[in-house]
């Protein structure tokens, strides 16, 4: 086995139920995370995905399990693992250098306010911000805002980005601008990240690998997605790549059928929640090629 | 088309100047004069014997006000000082009581609002002293701390807490979770946590409180003053009233008034230095 960074080992975690007893909203789950990589959850609402990255952010606490970061079981939020919040979690009275210094001057705490800043500018230029430094989040649009978060995040050089939807507030131009963004920065500086999403596309576009988490209460992980698109890809092209339409196909048949099915399918065969199956979706192999029609 | 506010601006002249019309034509009475025995005119006072009417008009009252305005500090001992004087009792009681009361209530806010056990525990004890009136604590007060002066402060104390205790609580119970996670995940550390966090978050609300307690304050300063005797304005309406200066009265009416302005006026400033829109 590679080394991990993350490992999310028979994590579990339930709510105490109305009547009584407990609701289990998944449990015995495992996960591992490696360097550099950038996984996708994808699967219904309610599935737990979110309470999967709080787990991961130490903002929430596992009712089983743990989750291990270089070899140390997390005790709670850190510093190495940013989160890009779905609805950005900007400070309000603080401006844009405000809240991405704030974020610095967190981390180095010994830095003085000049060192701070210009870190902070460096971030708020790499997502396209540079002129807006000293604006109010109110004066911005959702998708500046977003961006905002996007900075504070990339600006702590953490080990590992958590993302809870970051886009789907978005519309779908600025959505586009910022999945291109937020690819090219990840993939240049080497960035492990998880991210949580909704949207197939952008999962295709973004992941190296997609987890599939099956429907609640009791999700389980249904299996793992290897993305079999190449790491360099283009938006506008990546529908001609011949795997595109298996790994779509894939992941859609999986949202509309097999996530409330999928107990039934694993009912009767030995079943390892340890290692789940890793799968590469691919085009079939054409069938043999047909003979050219000789010119007459 | 002028602006709105201009044209507020000529409104409320008009309406001043009706009211100060209105209030001469009132007073400068025209009732026949009678003829009587001396001794009985004396009895029946100015509007019987002059046709004046013993309430004074607004020129009286415009020319004393200027008296005042112009020697705001005399002090010709205990019961004859400037309006300036009188006034600079009642805003130091004030504002020690505020004071006072803005430190025990801000951290003591702080306290309820982030602990769910804190909030539960003392929220019936707010909930019994809250309604009581502030002056219903001065014969206590008198009693225990045996000093007028203190007395009135405390009175001050007692009635402006509650707002800003509750609105305290309140702002910090209900700082956004997301903002709350901001500093967890930056490992904000809690004294930090609650300077940078916190406190901006909770800013509006708590001025909100402040700014509804200095009202009170000074409303019950007057009325403390009147009980406690000695100096402030309250005091100074009470010794008018027994004067029989009704002048001074209004004069010390129309005081009392603009002070409470101003001093409003000055937490709604505060106010919108800390408001932030989302
Ligand atoms: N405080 C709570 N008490 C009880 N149940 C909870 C609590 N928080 C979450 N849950 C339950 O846990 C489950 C998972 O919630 P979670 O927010 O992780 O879902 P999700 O997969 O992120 O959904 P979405 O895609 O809609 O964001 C839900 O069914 C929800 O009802
Ligand atoms: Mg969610």
């Amino acid at each position: 086995m590679t080394e991990k960074l993350i490992s999310i080992e028979a994590i579990a975690k339930r709510y105490p139920a109305p009547g009584g007893g407990d609701t289990t909203v998944f449990e015995n789950l495992w996960l591992g995370i490696e360097r550099g990589e950038f996984v996708c959850m994808i699967g219904h609402s309610g599935c737990g995905k979110t309470t999967v990255l709080n787990i991961l952010a130490g903002l929430d606490a596992p009712s089983e399990g743990v989750v291990i970061v270089d070899n140390v079981a997390i005790e709670g939020p850190a510093l190495d693992r940013a989160v890009i919040f779905q609805s950005h979690a900007l400070l309000p009275w603080r401006t844009v250098l405000g809240n991405v210094a704030y974020a610095v001057g967190a981390k180095h705490k010994d830095w003085p306010k000049t060192k701070i800043n210009e870190h902070a500018e460096k971030f708020i230029e790499l997502v396209g911000l540079k002129g807006a430094e000293y604006k109010k989040p109110s004066e911005l649009s959702g998708g500046m805002k977003q961006r905002v978060g996007i900075a504070r995040a990339l600006s702590l050089e953490p080990k590992m980005l958590l993302m809870d939807e970051p886009f789907s507030a978005l519309d779908a131009l600025t959505r586009g601008t910022l999945q291109d963004e937020v690819r090219r920065i990840c993939l240049s500086t080497g960035q492990t990240v998880f991210m949580i999403t909704h949207d197939v596309d952008e999962a295709i576009y973004l992941a190296d690998k997609i987890v599939l988490m099956t429907n609640g209460p009791e999700a389980q992980i249904a299996e793992i997605v290897e993305n079999p698109l190449p790491k360099e890809r283009d938006r506008n092209q990546i529908h001609k790549h011949a795997d595109y339409y298996a790994i779509r196909n894939h992941l859609i048949d999986f949202l509309v059928s097999r996530s409330r099915t999928f107990k039934d399918e694993i009912k009767d065969k030995p079943w390892d929640p340890k290692s789940v199956p890793l799968v590469r979706p691919m085009a079939a192999p054409p069938s043999a090629p047909e003979p050219l029609r000789k010119r007459a | 088309m002028r602006s709105l506010s201009f044209r507020a601006g000529i409104v409320s002249i008009l309406i001043l100047v009706l009211f100060l019309g209105a209030w001469h034509l009132a007073t400068s009475g025209s009732s026949a004069v009678q003829q009587m025995d001396p001794e009985y005119a004396k009895l029946m006072g100015l509007t019987a014997t002059q046709g004046k009417s013993a309430m004074p008009g607004p020129l009286q009252v415009g020319a004393t006000l200027w008296k005042h305005l112009t020697n705001p500090f005399y002090d010709n001992g205990p019961n004859d000082k400037g309006l300036g004087i009188q006034l600079a009792y009642s805003i130091g009681r004030v504002a020690i009581g505020y004071l006072l009361a803005v430190l025990v209530a801000i951290p003591l806010g702080f306290l309820i609002g982030m602990s769910q056990l804190m909030s539960r525990a003392l929220d019936p004890f707010i909930q019994v002293l809250k309604p009581i009136s502030p002056l219903a604590w001065m014969p206590l007060a008198l009693y225990t701390i045996k000093d007028s002066n203190y007395s009135a402060i405390f009175v001050i104390f007692i009635c402006s807490v509650w707002p800003m205790l509750i609105n305290t609580a309140f702002g910090v119970a209900t700082v956004r979770k997301e903002w709350l996670n901001v500093a967890r995940t930056l490992e904000v550390g809690p004294l930090k946590r609650a300077f940078t966090v916190i406190l901006p978050a909770a800013a509006p609300t708590i001025l909100t409180g402040m700014r509804i307690s200095i009202g009170i304050a000074w409303l019950v300063i007057v009325a403390a003053e009147m009980l406690v005797g000695g100096t402030g304005i309250g005091y100074f309406v009470w010794n008018e009233w027994n004067n029989l200066s009704i002048t001074n009265v209004i004069n010390a009416i129309l005081v009392i008034g603009i002070v409470g302005m101003v001093l409003d006026q000055l937490l709604a400033r505060a106010a919108k230095l800390v408001t932030y829109p989302e």
